[in-house]
């Protein structure tokens, strides 16, 4: 028991080092995802059939095949094409990619459950279509969009353990170096895990609270 | 103010709006009645083009629009002619992450940019004049039905709209919540405001109204002073309509 704690303790280091990585994938992949996402869902509302075709094969695709088939062809796959990436930006390019296409569905489900009224009261006042979006129709969409968000955010912390196949050094892949050494792989795994699961709370801390304020008009007399 | 030529609206193959011509004069008051599903909701909806014309043209003060034209080719004017329509819901569509105040001031604020002391303090009269003063800070989900649509009165005023459409306002309303907002379109005729009224309120209609049209299977079947048309209407249709609802005493039977 000694020992492991001793193991831990000389491990947190690294256990760290590997967390700083798994933050900024997961950061990364949020921003990005959030960004390229919206843009996909616009293009999928959009009258235009070519921009919301090409937003739904995008979705289809990738959300249809596997985040580590899609992370090997940008690692592995893309230099035969000519574009070379390191480990971490092949990794942040790959999560982006990735959930962007859960992003652009859920934005999209959010924003046609808004009833047609708003966008109907917004136009009767003379609102252009990117002023109703900001103004009306984004604030609430945002209440429903939340909470599908919050999940997608929080499988995407967990899948970031997947950047360790293509050589990041993110906290698993620092876990596995570890138990290389020092065959203690339950304390060692489970040390990982446990730092995980503190990123997913606070992460559906963070989701709470804006859950609470973007719901404030319901509650307030 | 308004001339409506020749306008004709087509829903999956059925015509709903069969070539409208209608005239409505500054200051008038105009109710437009007729059966469900005659076309009188989407003629309203037509002026300001929340529904899209097939053919057929509108002009409202000096702004035009053809609509047998693309109409996506005419959104800057499309624009510019709903900031002088103001338009009220049957579902009064109010935002509801906004507070009735930030309701009212929000087209002034955005649409017209006009400064927020500005839109503020013209809200602040326009509620009180919809007795709704005190409400500022209310969300729409915690007024009532007749609070809500008279605050979306006030959203529409707050815009100084030339003319005012009414969508059918106190069909969504519990019946003891009717008379207010009823009392409080009659306070806008008695400032002589152009406004063109679709309602069931046929009692009201009469009352209030300057002139009443009409329709019925997309055609305006007849029009003329409020007063006389319900005292002595001369078309078949018209008639048959009226009687079913002094038979089921909708004349007499509102109270303001």
């Amino acid at each position: 028991m000694e020992q492991s704690l001793q193991l831990a303790l000389n491990s947190a280091p690294f256990l760290l080092k590997g967390a700083m990585y798994t933050i900024v994938l997961s950061l990364g992949g949020m921003f990005f995802g959030l960004l390229l996402g919206f843009g996909l869902a616009l293009m999928r509302l959009s009258a235009l059939r070519l921009l919301s075709w090409t937003s739904r094969i995008y979705v289809s695709f990738f959300r249809g095949t596997p985040l580590l088939v899609q992370l090997f062809m940008i690692y592995y796959g893309l230099p035969q094409l000519g574009i070379q990436l390191d480990p971490l930006p092949a990794a942040l390019v790959g999560f982006s990619l990735n959930m962007a296409a859960y992003v652009c569905e859920i934005l999209r489900a959010a924003i046609s459950s808004i009833d047609k009224g708003q966008w109907e009261a917004a136009a009767s006042i003379g609102m252009t279509r990117a002023q109703t979006l900001r103004r009306a129709i984004l604030p609430q969409a945002a209440r429903t969009a939340l909470p599908p968000l919050g999940n997608s955010f929080i499988s995407l912390v967990k899948d970031t353990a997947l950047a360790a196949t293509i050589q990041v050094p993110e906290l698993f892949r620092q876990a596995q170096l570890i138990t290389a050494r020092t065959f203690e792989i339950f304390t060692m795994y489970l040390a990982a895990a446990l730092i995980y699961w503190l990123l997913a709370t606070a992460l559906a801390t963070l989701q709470n609270h804006l859950e609470a304020r973007v719901n404030r008009h319901n509650h307030e007399p | 103010m308004i001339e409506v030529r020749a306008l004709t609206k087509v829903f999956n193959g059925q015509t709903v709006l069969k070539g409208i011509d209608l005239d409505v004069a500054t200051g008038e008051v105009v109710a437009i009645i007729g059966p469900s599903g005659s076309g009188k909701t989407t003629l309203l909806r037509c002026l300001n083009l929340l529904e899209e014309p097939d053919s057929g043209s509108i002009r409202v003060g000096d702004m035009f629009i053809d609509a047998s034209k693309p109409l996506a080719k005419q959104k800057e004017l499309i624009r510019s002619l709903r900031q002088r329509v103001g338009f009220v819901f049957q579902n009064f569509n109010l935002f509801p992450h906004r507070t009735a105040l930030e309701n009212i001031i929000e087209g002034p604020l955005v649409v017209k940019k006009e400064a927020r002391a500005t839109a503020v303090e013209r809200a602040r009269a326009l509620l009180a004049k919809v007795g709704l003063a005190g409400k500022e800070d209310a969300y729409p989900r915690r007024l009532s039905g007749g609070q809500q649509q008279r605050v979306a009165i006030a959203r529409a005023l707050a815009m100084q709209p030339d003319v005012i459409l009414f969508d059918e306002p106190t069909s969504a309303l519990d019946p003891e919540l009717v008379g207010e907002v009823l009392a409080t379109i009659r306070g806008l005729a008695q400032e002589n405001r152009t406004m063109i009224i679709v309602t069931h309120e046929m009692s009201f209609a009469r009352d209030v109204a300057n002139r009443v049209v009409f329709i019925d299977q997309g055609v305006i079947v007849e029009q003329g002073e409020a007063k006389a048309l319900f005292a002595n209407p001369r078309e078949a249709r018209t008639q048959q309509f009226l009687s079913k609802f002094s038979e089921s005493n909708g004349v007499a039977d509102y109270v303001i």
